[in-house]
């Protein structure tokens, strides 16, 4: 016996997932159903589609159409499936590396075209698969299994990269704040374009442990301590800023959609019917 | 309590409990505590059906069903 | 009477018209010579029929939306060229393992890496086989003209379909940017196969399961009700992740034998002179035309040469070529490559006949006289 949001969109039978304690990804796996729920979406359109990585396991739990593909390419596979059948409500869940390292170019292009999917990155600043090695959200300084006398990297900040690539709807919310977090996935998927969603995961087995974070609890904390909403952030002094991150939308505008323009091609030229 | 909360009971799911203990830090009426690296109900009279642990729960394992 | 189109046409022109008759309507790529003349005319066809094309950022995207296509009910295509094949072969194996079907076309150029662009070559043969990592089903064919270009566009198309899996279409850049007359056949003329599709939806439905008489598990599309998960894990008829030895055991050796249990319906092959032959001639793609040319020669010349033009690749004909060898003990195989199809035929024949490799890496194509000199050389 589970929840009722469970059985309406999981495949219960897969469950237990596979996912360590305390991780984060959970959280974040039942905010996408809550907000497909709360939009009332048909099952039967709903596409989940991911790339590779702990992340990308999440397809295989929901009850929905969905296609576990190869690392990096979510969204290559994802513009595939929704050129082809523009009905479909799509929706990308990639993890850090495998949407900003090894699927980063796929990302700028598709934010580029605004086609009409929703990619939520369940970001735990990491590579939690392979073992812990540092991610291109890891921040400078951190330590991963790859960066054992800390990160020299510096961090990509997601939303603004995608924002740059020409994505219609950005936001960044976390695995501590649902409601919000359910509520930025509605507004991601409604809106018509290319949306992002920084979805800030925890990894308290790897990033966690290879930075002294603490358990599950503490990172938790972090997060509610240290996050600030993108709606007061102007009202704040900027000592009350540092060290925080921000939360909230940043970008929900609306451009011509690359299916839609495909479309009026088709109507235009289309000479069988 | 109003009518539609007193109609939600809380439910665990022992077996898919991995005891991180999310539901039990954030619980805001100290009605869970963990046992055995598992979630069990400590004080159930102070539970206000807030949902705040099904929400955080990663694993699915605690929520509250209507009834 | 006869009313079918007589144009004058490239090669990859006569691909892009061939997958349209078979009913492509989804295609994703990313420019290289000499296989951009698929994508232009991609481009401006796909629309006219109600189709769609996609330039995506790179080939790995390429493969990768082209898979997505046929997932969602299209049937797709991508072309590309060595470079671009090398790229594309993680998601060629995806495409294998989860039993998409899709047509992958590569103009071969001469490699490796940047190699010569853009001269002829048959380089890609072996990658063909073996080029995305574990062990995969393979159907490859490849034409000698464009008239054959068409057809065997169909008939990949027709392969992918039949056996869910992806079909690799090996032209060169002769037969890609070559021109020749070609009398299109009538829409009704053309013989058409499309994935078998299942019936019911409801809790019996698996959607990895081969039910009795099929040679695959029939495919849904995605949006049609069936809320299937595909993934290339190894997976159980549910189409879920699974870790199980006996599972994955299974299913490797089934995607394998949906190929090599029915050889006979995949593998073409035409043959000339072979009654009396002493020798062979084996080729295939642009070479076949100067092999047929040193053949026709020799024959004049009073040579007992016979020739042997393999369309289909991969699986090779294997059963055909065994059995010529009871009478033509000696074969030559011409290719513009060192020799990779000349080592499958000394794989197949063992020791029952002499195989003698003519290769050649340079950018140019072999000429008949090459061949007739070669096969002066070993009678």
């Amino acid at each position: 016996m589970s929840s009722q949001l469970i059985k309406n969109n999981f495949r219960e039978d897969r469950l237990p997932h596979i996912w360590c304690p305390g991780c984060g990804h959970g959280i974040i796996m039942r905010s996408l159903a809550q907000a497909v729920e709360n939009l009332n979406l048909e099952k039967q359109k709903v596409c989940v589609i991911s790339g590779i990585g702990c992340s990308s396991r999440t397809p295989g739990y929901l009850d929905f159409n969905t296609l576990h593909t190869t690392h990096g390419r979510a969204l290559a596979f994802a513009t595939g499936v929704k050129l082809a059948n523009p009905e479909l409500k799509v929706i990308v869940v990639t993890g850090d590396g495998d949407c900003t390292a090894i699927g980063g170019n796929h990302l700028i292009h598709t934010a580029r075209r605004n086609i009409d999917i929703t990619a939520i990155v369940f970001n735990n600043n990491i590579y939690g698969m392979t073992g812990g090695q540092y991610s291109p959200t890891t921040p400078t300084n951190e330590f991963g299994t790859t960066a054992p006398f800390g990160n020299i990297d510096k961090a990509f900040d997601i939303c603004k990269l995608a924002d740059a690539a020409g994505a219609t709807y950005t936001a960044r919310g976390t695995a501590y704040h649902v409601n919000q977090l359910t509520k930025i996935i509605e507004n991601a998927i409604s809106n018509k374009g290319f949306s992002l969603v920084d979805a800030i995961s925890i990894c308290p087995t790897y990033y966690g442990r290879k930075n002294k974070k603490g358990a599950a609890v503490n990172m938790m904390n972090y997060l509610k301590d240290f996050a600030v909403d993108a709606k007061v952030v102007d009202k704040l002094p900027p000592e009350k800023l540092e060290n925080k991150f921000i939360i909230g939308e940043f970008k929900n505008t609306t451009e011509p959609e690359y299916t839609e323009e495909y479309m009026k091609i088709i109507k235009k030229y289309q000479k069988e019917r | 309590m109003d009518n539609q909360k007193a109609k939600k009971e809380l439910k665990i799911i022992e077996d898919w409990c991995k005891g991180c203990g999310i539901c039990v830090a954030f619980c805001p009426k100290n009605v869970l505590t963990m046992e055995n690296d598992k979630v069990v109900i400590s004080d159930l009279d102070k539970c206000i059906k807030c949902g705040l642990c099904e929400l955080r729960c990663p694993d699915y394992a605690i929520y509250l069903e209507v009834v | 009477m006869n009313n079918r189109q007589v144009k004058l046409m490239q090669g990859n022109e006569a691909c892009v018209e061939g997958a349209l008759a078979a009913g492509m309507r989804f295609y994703a790529g990313y420019p290289i010579t000499p296989s951009t003349e698929i994508a232009e005319f991609c481009a401006q066809r796909l629309p006219l029929v109600g189709g769609k094309f996609i330039q995506m950022e790179d080939e790995i995207a390429g493969m990768a939306a082209t898979i997505g296509g046929s997932l969602a009910g299209l049937k797709s295509m991508t072309a590309t060229s060595g470079p671009g094949f090398s790229l594309k072969q993680e998601n060629i194996g995806y495409a294998a393992l989860t039993e998409v079907p899709c047509v992958v076309v590569d103009v071969q150029r001469a490699g490796p890496s940047t190699g010569l662009p853009t001269a002829p070559s048959q380089g890609d043969i072996m990658q063909a086989k073996w080029g995305t990592h574990g062990d995969h089903p393979v159907i490859a064919l490849s034409p000698t003209s464009v008239k054959e270009t068409f057809d065997l566009t169909v008939k990949a198309f027709n392969l992918s379909e039949k056996y869910r899996t992806p079909v690799f279409l090996m032209l060169d850049e002769i037969v890609g940017h070559m021109r020749e007359k070609i009398e299109i056949p009538n829409p009704d003329e053309i013989e058409i196969f499309d994935r078998v599709k299942p019936k019911v939806c409801d809790e019996s439905y698996r959607a990895y399961r081969v039910d009795e008489g099929q040679i695959v598990p029939p495919m849904a599309s995605f949006g049609e009700g069936f809320h299937f998960h595909v993934t290339g894990l190894m997976h159980d008829d549910y189409g879920f992740p699974s870790n199980d030895s006996g599972i994955a055991d299974k299913l490797l050796r089934r995607i394998m034998s949906k190929i090599s249990d029915n050889v006979d319906d995949i593998v073409l092959f035409e043959e000339e002179f072979i009654e009396d032959a002493e020798i062979l001639i084996l080729a295939y793609g642009c070479t076949y035309r100067s092999a047929r040319s040193a053949a026709k020669q020799a024959r004049a010349a009073g040579l007992k040469v016979g020739l042997f033009k393999a369309l289909t690749i991969w699986p090779f004909p294997e059963k055909r070529v065994k059995e010529l060898t009871k009478s033509i003990k000696k074969i030559l195989v011409p290719e513009l490559n060192l020799g990779q199809y000349a080592e499958e035929v000394e794989r197949v024949v063992k020791n029952d006949a002499e195989v003698y490799s003519l290769g050649k890496v340079n950018g140019e194509s072999i000429t008949p006289e090459e061949i007739l000199a070669k096969l002066r050389e070993v009678l």
